[in-house]
């Protein structure tokens, strides 16, 4: 399964490591960040239409 | 026919990427791993470069993805100036996060790459040195968005920030040449066939090059939509308060 | 105009502003840097070019804030925009009266402060001429930065951040004439990048300035 890197292994494996999460964290934040503010908006928008 | 410019009103925005969103993110998530496994698990070892060769299906769009999200808030701060339509400005901010990010892959697994073939984690080469001020002005885009309470005035001075800051990091770019001769090798991808590299290695990172493309607009969708809601959010809340 | 300029020179000094404290700045990081690397009169001459230029750039930097910030608190700012003046005028003057009061004196007393560094004689002249050509660049683009972060009360940091990448070309090129100066090397090319990036900026950089100050002053 694993190909073989040979003596290169670690530098091969930790960039992708590295770049794979700063993918993904970049990624997960967006979303978070999204789902957050479109709560806080349909709350803040059903607020204004009860009372005005 | 639609004009381009009626996506530029927030609602129609937001409708038609909501549209969008879902399948730009599969069709981003399937080329990024079709691309990596292929580059990743069968490509060939290079003669000179070994292994480290697998680097590039991360190195090379990455960085390409850094200047062209400068080119793209460029553009957009520019839309913003001319035409003041918000949504333009709020994607430019949206743009800047993931422009940084992408640089700190490519000057992270430069780095990474750099060490075994060049025996430097990091050397003062023109191509990493302006990586470097990209990635400062980067930081001084972001952080003046921040500072700024009101998003008008923060939209207008970080779009003038912009152009200036393009200007001089495009002189930064030629300065830093001048200032040293470079380790880096030239372009990895030319329309001069000869130039480029080898097949086996050609097509695995187009397939990347597409998905971190790919990866990109679905996040500036994605963060240019929270944008306009936390802006709308803003403005409701300053309403409330008010009346 | 000239009044202006006059005023905001009168400013400077009283406040005890750009002069003494961009100076005194300036005499500390050359006294600092020994200490820092070592003694070795050598290597000082060897690097005596490049932090003579960092110095420089820094007690900039300094003194960057003061620029619209006394005209802003009291208002005066406000009144300034309504003047007949046009912005850009105003922009130009500002960064002129910054550059006589922090600039003309870093350069006077660089070669002090070269001497200071054991800077090889050849070295001067080139010293000299980068800094009186370069010091105008990094007032203008400082203006520029000061302009950007006038309405922010803890400006100072951001407006560091923002400038201090702007400073790089001019850094680069200024601080190659004087490294090759000092070397006895032929040093025209970056002397010629050098005053293009200055006069490019004296030229363009004003109405980018005056752009951001009109919003921030709106």
């Amino acid at each position: 399964m694993m190909p073989d890197l040979g003596k290169y292994a670690d530098a091969v494996l930790s960039s992708y490591a590295v770049s794979i999460v700063l993918i993904v964290a970049l990624v997960a934040v967006s979303v978070m960040r999204a789902r957050k503010v479109r709560a806080q908006l349909d709350d803040v928008e059903n607020r204004s239409r009860k009372n005005g | 026919m639609a004009s381009f410019w009626e996506y530029a009103n927030p609602k129609k925005f937001i409708q038609t990427t909501d549209k969008l969103l879902p399948w730009l993110s599969v069709l981003a998530a399937l080329t990024l791993v079709v691309g990596l496994i292929w580059g990743f698990f069968f490509t060939p070892d290079d003669f000179r470069q070994g292994s480290t060769v697998k680097i590039i299906y991360l190195h090379v769009p990455s960085a390409l993805m850094a200047i062209n999200a400068w080119l793209m808030m460029l553009v957009a701060s520019l839309v913003w100036i001319v035409r003041r339509h918000h949504v333009s400005a709020l994607a430019a901010r949206a743009a800047a996060p993931v422009g940084a990010v992408m640089t700190v892959i490519a000057l992270a697994t430069g780095a990474i790459w750099g060490q075994p073939m060049w025996g430097t984690w990091w050397a003062w080469d023109p191509r990493l040195t302006s990586f470097l001020i990209l990635f400062l002005f980067y930081l001084g885009y972001m952080a003046l968005w921040a500072a700024i309470e009101n998003d008008d005035t923060a939209a207008d001075l970080t779009a003038v920030l912009c152009l200036v800051g393009s200007v001089f990091a495009l002189l930064s770019r030629y300065a830093v040449n001048f200032w040293n001769q470079g380790l880096h090798q030239g372009a990895s991808l030319s329309l001069d066939k000869e130039k480029n590299v080898a097949d086996v290695f050609y097509f695995p990172l187009l397939f990347c090059i597409a998905g971190f493309v790919l990866l990109f607009i679905a996040l500036v969708f994605l963060r240019t939509q929270t944008e306009i809601r936390a802006r709308r959010m803003r403005a409701l809340l300053a309403r409330e308060r008010l009346g | 105009m000239k009044a202006l300029l006059l005023r905001d020179i009168r400013l400077a000094v009283r406040a005890g502003g750009g002069f003494g404290l961009g100076l005194a700045f300036f005499l500390i990081v050359v006294v600092l840097v020994p200490f820092g690397v070592g003694p070795d009169s050598g290597l000082l001459a060897r690097i005596a070019p490049g932090i003579l230029w960092l110095g420089a750039l820094l007690s900039c930097l300094l003194s960057l804030d003061r620029i619209f910030a006394l005209d802003w608190e009291d208002g005066s700012l406000d009144l300034l925009a309504t003047a007949p003046l046009p912005m850009e005028a105003l922009v130009s003057i500002k960064s002129l009266a910054h550059w006589l009061t922090t600039g003309v004196p870093l350069v006077l007393a660089s070669p002090l402060f070269a001497l200071l560094l054991s800077l090889p004689s050849q070295g001067y002249a080139p010293l000299l001429m980068s800094l009186a050509l370069g010091t105008p660049a990094l007032s203008v683009i400082g203006t520029f930065g000061a302009a950007l972060t006038v309405g922010l009360k803890r400006g100072g940091l951001l407006l560091s951040l923002l400038v201090l990448p702007l400073y790089v070309p001019t850094l680069i090129f200024g601080a190659e004439v004087a490294r090759r100066g000092a070397m006895g090397l032929d040093f025209t090319v970056p002397l010629a990048m050098l005053a293009g990036i200055t006069f490019g900026a004296i030229a363009l950089l004003p109405f980018a300035s005056a752009a951001v100050l009109r919003v921030n002053l709106r």
